[in-house]
């Protein structure tokens, strides 16, 4: 590949416009929404506070892949691997008892990070377009390990028999899982807002800028990618163990590409190179695919969601190529020195 | 395993990995010239298998007459796409070109569905292909499958001949290798890039076309193909056509063969070849060091 194509480096201007204001102001929003969260969230009905669940998950998986693609400049397309690994580790490792969740969900954390740790020595061998590739490929070879093999009860998944517990108190309510989730995203996001500022972070920034003068300053490059990817392929497997207790349920499809697909989607939707464009990018499109699978607002098309997102993507890409968090900035006050022409 | 099984294996794992050579050949053309890729080049071979289906009762036994109109439906399919979609798509970076063909691979998948339904469906062979030949005293080897491995040899050897021996292989040879010289050198890269997108889905469709007897005809069956391919183009280098033909034939023989052998964990088998090869040489066989 002699010609030099648009990869990494391409992805421009996000940290430039980084928002004014101290950490502590930038802190105060995020922190705001978690405690409006906390408050609704027991007074929300079944349906909302099950789907604020679902979106909170999805947010974690979002933040997780943004490590590698916002952060590092690291497109993967399988990121799915991690999330369903973490998800089945926790069945698996449940037991006839239950057993205790902290440590079910450290498994999976362990199992998917191990399995990010495998991809991430060999597809970090490569770059660009082929790492998108070779990333996909072995997501597959996961998913085909869950979907061919009866580790995982074959096609149909298995169920999680008896839920787990956290000490004494029973996941059956509502509210236990509702808090548990909401403090993992907040400490997802703490964790990941930590990394930024760090001089890892500054040095995953690097990587994303310019890879070669990263190198050429000192660092050994190769390792600060495996470590950012194994950091996101162990987040995936926590929000792969919450989804495993909300739902009760795994199946290979966590593992498909096209949760690959979508998960990427969310990252790009929100906005990369800010931590809440993740998770703006969950909300969005979980509402989105509620939308557009609503018969009362679609229609007979209401079956067919899958037409209706694809033309949305294919619209926004063309649209809105730096996100919802691009269109924030542009409909915005000017920012003076940093912003864009 | 005596000895007509293992011919039979081998013609297998040969058909197989000559067809994945028309899908991966494509990709990687479409790859090492534009620098786009393309989700979407699955559904292209979808797209041709589903075409055999709804062509073939109205070509009845004109098979061929049905390949070639099938190659011409799709290269103006793909000369349409390109013109809609992938040419906008040419000075953006790598991640909005995975969107926008995923979202396009939404958008086939779903028109598929509207149109044709989800179920699955068997495409005859034309009866002049019917029928196999025996092979050793036990075995015997259908002739659709050496059909199909023929079709397949004669189009390697055409586009090898077409991509180093014309003056349109020359420049799709000089694209792939430095894109801002050709277009310096005054050739049309805009004519250039529509052709060689309209190949590439003339040539995956024609290679789900030709499959369609042999597989059947079935949902997300694009999906598959695009992953196997990536695995073929990984391992032979973007941009080479012989390292895809190589590759192909490489996936082709462990995949037929991991299925004999191990047949529960056999979907593993190429990418553990695929891991192989990036521990001893990430650029591919046949690529060059980026």
């Amino acid at each position: 590949m002699s010609a030099v194509h648009p990869t990494t480096a391409a992805a421009p201007a996000a940290t430039a416009t980084a928002p004014r204001g101290g950490w502590r102001m930038r802190a105060l929003l995020p922190a705001a929404v978690a405690v409006a969260a906390a408050i609704a969230g027991p007074l929300l009905g079944p349906y909302w506070a099950d789907l604020l669940v679902k979106v909170m998950i999805l947010s974690i998986f979002a933040l997780s892949l943004e490590l590698l693609v916002g952060m590092t400049g690291l497109v993967s397309l399988g990121h799915a691997a991690f999330y369903g690994i973490g998800a089945y580790a926790t069945v698996l490792g449940s037991g006839a008892d239950g057993g205790n969740l902290i440590v079910l969900m450290l498994g999976a954390m362990g199992a998917a990070a191990l399995y990010a740790l495998c991809v991430g020595a060999l597809s970090l061998r490569t770059r660009g377009v082929y790492f998108i590739m070779v990333t996909l490929a072995f997501a597959q070879m996961a998913f085909f390990v869950f979907h061919d093999t009866k580790v995982g009860g074959g096609s149909d998944g298995i169920y999680l028999d008896v839920r787990p517990t956290l000490g004494g108190l029973g996941l059956e309510s509502r509210h236990v899982l509702f808090y548990l989730v909401l403090a993992a995203l907040a400490g997802t996001y703490g964790l990941l807002a930590l990394v930024r500022r760090s001089r890892f972070g500054a040095a995953l920034a690097g990587i994303r800028v310019n890879e070669q003068r990263m190198r050429a300053a000192g660092f050994a490059t190769y390792g600060y990618k495996l470590a950012a990817f194994v950091m996101a392929g162990a987040l995936a497997g926590l929000a792969g163990s919450l989804l495993a207790v909300r739902d009760g349920v795994v199946n290979p499809e966590l593992l498909s590409w096209h949760t690959s697909g979508d998960v990427l989607l969310m990252v790009i939707l929100g906005g990369m190179g800010h931590l809440r464009g993740a998770v703006i990018g969950a909300v969005v499109f979980t509402l989105l695919k509620e939308l557009l699978s609503t018969h009362a607002l679609m229609g007979p098309l209401a079956d067919h969601w899958q037409l209706t997102l694809g033309l949305t993507i294919i619209v926004f890409v063309a649209v809105l190529p730096q996100g919802l968090m691009g269109l924030a900035q542009r409909l915005g006050p000017p920012i003076g020195k940093g912003g864009k022409p | 395993m005596d000895i007509g099984t293992f011919l039979v294996q081998c013609l297998n794992s040969v058909q197989y990995g000559l067809l994945l050579f028309l899908v991966a050949s494509g990709l990687t053309l479409i790859f090492g010239i534009m620098g786009v890729i393309n989700l979407a080049h699955g559904s292209f071979y979808m797209i041709g298998a589903y075409m055999a289906f709804a062509l073939s009762p109205l070509f009845g036994d004109q098979f061929l007459l049905m390949l070639l109109a099938g190659i011409a439906l799709a290269a103006v399919l793909g000369y349409l796409l390109e013109w809609a979609f992938f040419s906008y798509l040419y000075q953006r970076d790598h991640l909005q070109q995975v969107l926008m063909t995923y979202g396009l691979i939404l958008v086939f998948e779903e028109l598929r569905s509207l149109l044709v339904g989800n179920d699955v469906h068997g495409v005859k062979a034309p009866a002049w292909l019917d029928g196999s030949f025996a092979l050793g005293e036990l075995m015997s080897y259908p002739w659709y499958r050496l059909f199909a491995s023929a079709a397949c040899i004669v189009l390697a050897v055409g586009l090898y001949w077409v991509v180093h021996r014309t003056r349109l292989g020359m420049m799709v040879r000089a694209g792939a290798s430095n894109r801002d010289m050709v277009r310096g050198l005054g050739i049309d890269i805009r004519r250039l890039y529509r052709i060689v997108f309209a190949a590439g889905v003339a040539l995956a469709a024609l290679a789900g076309m030709i499959a369609a007897p042999m597989s059947s005809v079935y949902p997300n069956m694009g999906a598959s193909v695009l992953i196997i391919c990536f695995v073929v183009v990984v391992i032979g280098g973007i941009g080479s056509i012989t390292g895809a033909l190589v590759a192909s034939l490489l996936v082709g023989f462990v995949d037929t063969f991991g299925k004999v052998f191990f047949a529960e964990i056999s979907g593993m088998g190429v990418y553990l070849l695929m891991a192989g090869i990036l521990i001893w040489r990430p650029e591919g066989l046949m690529g060059r060091k980026a």
